[in-house]
């Protein structure tokens, strides 16, 4: 609902000609909801200037928060509704910051109790309102963008294939394996194995928390394609409950090698390629 | 129509597939690859398919059938060089090219025959089942 334009222009002189009892009214309920998570001066400057773009918006002749003369107002509402996204605060908190202003129009209008104030409360309340939203909306874009970059950063951060052996490579599993990390992972693998010729594979799978039948799913697939390519891959890391999780659902590892830990799994390939290890005699008893 | 080349490297015929693979160029190939192999007496087939960007289930029973065909002729045969790209989506669609043994490179799929030939030649008189592949030192 827009304003119509003398209510707008009633609504910035209000605001113009009560600056003082209504930005510390407003700066009181938002106080009081926060409780000292944002500091005094760092809250009066907020509300300063949002007040300030709403008069200068409102002085321009505004009559909706999309109107043209309202793209400063806009610019500092998503301004404002960022801080407090990246700062913690929640949705709540970040919209009553707004709605905060309709109790403090209230107070300074409580005096005169004309049907006509009342109309115009009404009209400014629901301008209020838009601006509401529209923090509302520009905070949850904020949160949204936040997860998707940290989500991104994750799939980068946690997938490396590490070389252990002449011929070996190893990918250390950490965290939960959705589809998406799992086709991350198996084409990282597949590659690795490609530029560096190693015809082993080992898939250590500590780091995963839980193994259901979509996770096993997707180690399978990795292990197959890598037998179509011409590697062999071992799954080490078993834990003691996976390796029960694992049976009670009926997954079948087939002739997959599959070991206990990832040092069974290079003594296993080392063997298989042939590799002899023995042991020195240590400098400590010498 | 295209005609895949056979080179033969010592012991083994070296088939590099680099053209769309056609029913003609299939089954001309599949004639050629029996002649060379009997023509040369060699024992081991290594099918290229590194520049194959799309390998599906007609290009797969292909490299079966030669694989099937040069067994009967004594001849084992290592398919090398798949691309990762090409490996999932083999198993993506859930074929898995069965009986036929894969290598990474070239250089691998000599070392896998060779291997083969040396256990082969170890425990001719046995019956045996087909053994674990293995790769060398």
């Amino acid at each position: 609902m827009a304003l119509s334009a003398d209510e707008s222009v009633r609504l910035g002189e209000l605001l113009t000609s009560r600056a003082e009892p209504v930005t510390q009214r407003w700066t009181e309920t938002i106080a009081r909801q926060l409780r000292g998570r944002l500091s005094q001066a760092e809250l009066v400057r907020q509300v300063q200037e949002l007040h300030r773009a709403m008069v200068d918006a409102l002085s321009k002749g505004a009559v909706d928060l999309n109107a043209e003369e309202a793209t400063e107002l806009r610019a500092v509402l998503a301004e404002f509704s960022r801080g407090q996204a990246r700062q913690g605060f929640s949705a709540t908190e970040t919209a009553t910051g707004v709605f905060a202003l309709k109790e403090a129009l209230l107070s300074t209008l409580k005096a005169d109790q004309s049907v006509e104030t009342l109309r115009d409360y009404v009209a400014f309340s629901a301008f209020v309102d838009q601006m509401g939203l529209f923090t509302f909306e520009t905070f949850v874009r904020t949160r949204e963008s936040l997860i998707a970059d940290q989500a991104e950063q994750l799939l980068e951060l946690s997938t490396p294939v590490v070389k252990l052996w002449e011929g070996v490579v190893a990918v250390p599993l950490v965290g939960t394996l959705d589809s998406a990390r799992a086709q991350v992972v198996m084409e990282r693998l597949l590659q690795t194995l490609v530029d560096t010729g190693s015809p082993y594979a080992i898939i250590d799978i500590t780091g995963v928390p839980a193994v259901d039948t979509q996770v096993a799913q997707h180690i399978l697939k990795t292990v197959v394609a890598a037998r179509l390519m011409g590697a062999d891959c071992i799954i080490s890391g078993i834990r003691p409950q996976i390796a029960q999780t694992i049976v009670a659902l009926g997954i079948e590892f087939g002739d997959i090698a599959t070991k206990a830990s990832l040092a069974d799994a290079l003594r296993h390939v080392l063997r298989l390629t042939g590799v002899e290890t023995s042991r020195r005699q240590s400098r400590r008893e010498a | 129509m295209e005609r895949v080349p056979i080179l033969k490297i010592g012991d083994i015929l070296l088939v590099s597939i680099q053209v769309d693979m056609s029913d003609q160029t299939a089954v001309a190939l599949q004639e050629d690859l029996a002649e060379r192999i009997v023509a040369t007496g060699c024992h081991g087939v290594i099918i290229d398919i590194t520049a194959l960007d799309i390998v599906d289930s007609f290009v797969g029973r292909m490299l079966s059938t030669i694989a099937s065909i040069s067994r009967v002729l004594d001849a084992e045969t290592v398919v090398v060089g798949m691309r990762p790209a090409v490996a999932i989506t083999l198993v993506e669609l859930g074929l898995s090219l069965n009986g036929i043994r894969t290598a990474l490179n070239v250089e691998r799929g000599m070392e896998l025959i060779a291997i083969e030939r040396a256990d082969d030649d170890h425990d001719e008189p046995d019956d045996d089942p087909v053994p674990e592949p293995t790769a060398s030192p």
